[in-house]
C-alpha cells in the first residue's frame, strides 16, 4: 500500500470518478481533523470499521523494518480502550490541537474499497508556550467504502518527526 | 589510545571553586533545585559522571548483528558510533572527525567497511583507526600532510567496552572495574533475568526529548509512590497497585536499583490501599485485554521489574514488554529519551505480536509513558520558574526492609552516592 504506483487510467470517466472519490476522501480528512481538534477522542474509533487498524510509525523504525508502533490498535476494542484511556485516565496538560491535512492522492480503488494517501502536519500549543510542530508525517490509508461513506479499515501513520516532543496524546 | 584532553571544555573552564555558594541542606531528605537547574552542576555531571568512572549503556549487540554494522549512540551528551568489525569485536567512538571535528554519521543504523568523513574524506575504519588521508602528499609534490604527521596518532576518541548477555556498555575511565562488579550481585541477578543470553530481536526504537533534568528519570523508576498514584492503568488492572508483593533493592553504593513487583491473577478488588488511590477507576474495564495480558515466560516471581543502572540506563520488564530506555542529557533542563523494544530471537510470531501489542502502555504515546512524561515537564516547570527551595524525599525509613513501597529511600541513596561522586 505504502508504494502503490497510480494504476488508475486517464480516461474521462476514470477522472470524474478519481475527483469523485478525492473529494470523498478529503470530506473524511476534515471530519477527522475536526473531531480531534476539538479533542473529542471518544468519537475518533467512530472513524473505523469494527475491525479498523491504527497504526502510528516512526519514519526511522519503518525504512528498517521494525514493527514496533507508537501507538497501535487492532479493532474496535483496541481503539475504544485507547480512546477511553485518553479521555478518562492518562494525566496530561491541557492542549489545543491542530490537524493541517494535504496532498490527497487516491492511488487506487474498486467498488468497496479506496486506497489513498495524504500529508499531515499536527500542531501543538500548551499554556505559555509557543506552538509547536508534534507531528509531520503521511497517512497512507485503507478505506471501505459503502456508497458515499467511507470507513477507515486500515491508517498507517507515518511521522518524519521521529524524535518526539516529549509526549503524544492524541492520535494524529 | 585515549584522549587526554577534556571533552568538556565548558567544564573545564569553570574553575571548581565557582560552586561554592551551592550549600547542600543538612536533611537527608531534602534535594535542592539546584541539582536539576545549574548548568555548573551539569557541566560537572557530564565530566564526573558520564566521562567519568561509570559504565554507560551505548547499545545492544542485536542491533549490530553482522560484522559492519554500526548504530549511532550517544554517551553522556556526546554522540558515538558503535560498530562491529571484520573480526566481530565491537567498538565505541566519538562521533567527530579528527581533522576539522565534524559529526560525520548522520544516519540512525546502517552497515558499512569504513566511516568516510563528507567534508575532506578522511577515512577511518571500523574500530575507529584512521586509514587514509586524500591527497596525503599534496599535488605535484607541494601541499600534503607533513612527512611526520602520524595517522595513527589520530585515531577516532576510543571508550573502553563491556558487554554482557548481548548488552553493550562504555566507559571514558580506563581503570573500571568490571561490568559484573559495578553491577553489583543484587542488580547483576535482576539483569541476568532479562538477558539470560538468549539472542535478542530487536522490535524498534521511540524517541522523545523530555523538558526535564535527567535525574528525574532516573529518580522515576526508582520511586514506587508514583507508580501507585499516577497511572491508572496500573492500579485499575493490577499491575502494580500498593498492595501488590513488591521490593525495592539496591546495589551496596546506592546508585542502581531494582523495583520488582508481583501481579496477583485478576483485578484488585480487594486491595484495601485502593481507597488512598484517586485514580482507581473501579468502572473502566478494558474491551480487548490483550494488552496487558500475561503470558508466562520467565520462571521468577516478578512479573514487572525496573532497573535503574547508573547513569544512563532504565531496563524494563512490564509483564511481557522488554525494553531499555537510554538517557542522553542536553543541558540541565532537558533530555534525550531512546527506548529500545526488544523480544528474544526464538519468540514465535503470536509472542512478537503480543509484544508489539502490549506495547501500547510505554514509549512516548504510552499509556503509562505519558503520564510519566508529562508529571516530570510539570516538576522541571515548577523548579525553573519558581523561587528556589529545597524539594523532599521524606517517605519511608532507610532501614526498612526492600518491602515497603511507600518510600523515597532509593532516591535518597541515589543522593548520597551522587554527592559523593560530584564532590557536594
Amino acid at each position: 500500500m505504502q508504494n502503490a504506483e497510480r494504476i488508475i487510467s486517464n480516461s474521462a470517466p476514470d477522472r470524474a470518478r478519481l475527483r469523485e472519490l478525492r473529494w470523498l476522501v478529503e470530506e473524511f480528512h476534515f471530519e477527522y481533523a475536526a473531531v480531534l481538534d476539538r479533542c473529542e477522542i471518544e468519537r475518533w474509533p467512530d472513524f473505523f470499521t469494527e475491525d479498523g487498524v491504527y497504526r502510528l510509525v516512526a519514519r526511522d523504525n519503518a525504512d528498517a523494518g521494525l514493527p514496533l508502533s507508537l501507538m497501535s490498535c487492532d479493532g474496535m476494542g483496541m481503539l475504544k480502550d485507547r480512546a477511553y484511556a485518553i479521555a478518562h485516565t492518562e494525566m496530561f496538560a491541557p492542549r489545543y490541537i491542530k490537524h493541517l491535512i494535504s496532498n490527497i492522492r487516491v492511488t487506487d480503488y474498486d467498488a468497496r474499497t479506496v486506497t489513498a494517501s495524504a500529508n499531515y502536519i499536527v500542531l501543538e500549543t500548551l499554556i505559555d508556550e509557543p506552538t509547536q510542530i508534534l507531528q509531520a508525517g503521511t497517512y497512507h490509508d485503507l478505506f471501505a467504502m459503502e456508497g458515499d461513506k467511507l470507513l477507515i479499515k486500515e491508517r498507517r501513520c507515518v511521522y518524519d518527526t521521529v524524535l518526539v516532543p516529549n509526549c503524544i496524546v492524541f492520535p494524529p | 589510545m585515549h584522549n587526554t584532553r577534556r571533552l568538556d571544555d565548558s567544564a573545564a573552564a569553570h574553575p571548581e571553586t565557582s560552586i561554592v555558594d551551592l550549600k547542600w541542606p543538612d536533611d537527608p531528605a531534602e534535594i535542592p533545585d539546584w541539582v536539576y537547574t545549574d548548568q555548573r552542576i551539569y557541566e560537572r555531571e557530564h565530566e564526573r559522571i558520564f566521562l567519568g568512572p561509570t559504565w554507560n549503556y551505548v547499545a545492544l549487540e542485536a542491533e549490530l548483528p553482522r560484522p559492519g554494522d554500526y548504530i549511532r549512540s550517544y554517551i553522556g551528551s556526546i554522540p558515538i558510533i558503535v560498530a562491529r568489525d571484520q573480526d566481530g569485536r565491537v567498538h565505541a567512538f566519538e562521533n567527530r572527525c579528527a581533522h576539522r571535528g565534524a559529526e560525520f554519521c548522520k544516519t540512525y543504523r546502517g552497515s558499512t567497511q569504513r566511516f568516510i568523513c563528507p567534508y575532506h574524506q578522511w577515512t577511518y575504519d571500523l574500530s575507529g583507526a584512521l586509514m587514509s588521508v586524500p591527497f596525503r602528499r599534496g599535488v605535484k609534490g607541494k601541499g600534503g600532510l607533513p612527512e611526520d604527521f602520524k595517522l595513527d596518532a589520530h585515531h577516532l576518541r576510543n571508550l573502553n567496552i563491556a558487554c554482557r548477555n548481548g548488552v553493550i556498555f562504555a566507559s571514558r575511565h580506563d581503570d573500571m572495574e568490571s561490568l559484573e562488579a559495578y553491577l553489583g550481585p543484587v542488580i547483576l541477578s535482576q539483569f541476568d533475568s532479562i538477558f539470560d543470553g538468549r539472542d535478542l530481536k530487536i522490535l524498534g526504537v521511540h524517541r522523545n526529548t523530555m523538558p526535564a533534568n535527567w535525574k528525574l528519570y532516573q529518580e522515576n523508576l526508582k520511586d514506587p509512590y508514583h507508580a501507585t498514584l499516577l497511572h491508572t492503568y496500573l492500579t485499575t488492572f493490577g499491575l502494580f497497585v500498593a498492595g501488590n508483593k513488591t521490593a525495592i533493592m539496591t546495589d551496596a553504593k546506592g546508585r542502581h536499583a531494582t523495583l520488582c513487583n508481583a501481579r496477583p491473577a485478576g483485578r484488585p478488588e480487594n486491595d484495601d490501599s485502593k481507597a488512598e488511590i484517586r485514580s482507581f477507576h473501579a468502572a473502566m474495564q478494558l474491551a480487548d485485554p490483550r494488552v496487558i495480558q500475561l503470558i508466562p515466560e520467565h520462571d521468577h516471581p516478578w512479573t514487572s521489574n525496573a532497573i535503574t543502572i547508573w547513569p544512563n540506563l532504565i531496563l524494563l520488564r512490564q509483564t511481557n514488554i522488554l525494553g531499555l530506555r537510554h538517557i542522553v542529557p542536553a543541558g540541565p533542563h532537558s533530555f534525550m529519551l531512546i527506548w529500545t523494544t526488544f523480544g528474544y530471537a526464538d519468540d514465535t510470531p503470536e509472542m512478537e505480536q503480543h509484544r508489539l501489542r502490549q506495547n501500547n502502555i510505554f514509549g512516548p504515546g504510552g499509556f503509562l509513558g505519558i503520564d510519566d512524561n508529562e508529571a516530570l515537564k510539570f516538576v522541571q516547570d515548577g523548579l525553573r520558574r519558581s523561587v528556589p527551595r529545597h524539594g523532599l524525599a521524606p517517605l519511608g525509613r532507610d532501614d526498612e526492609g526492600a518491602e515497603t513501597v511507600i518510600t523515597d529511600r532509593a532516591i535518597r541513596s541515589m543522593y548520597r552516592h551522587y554527592r559523593e561522586a560530584m564532590g557536594l
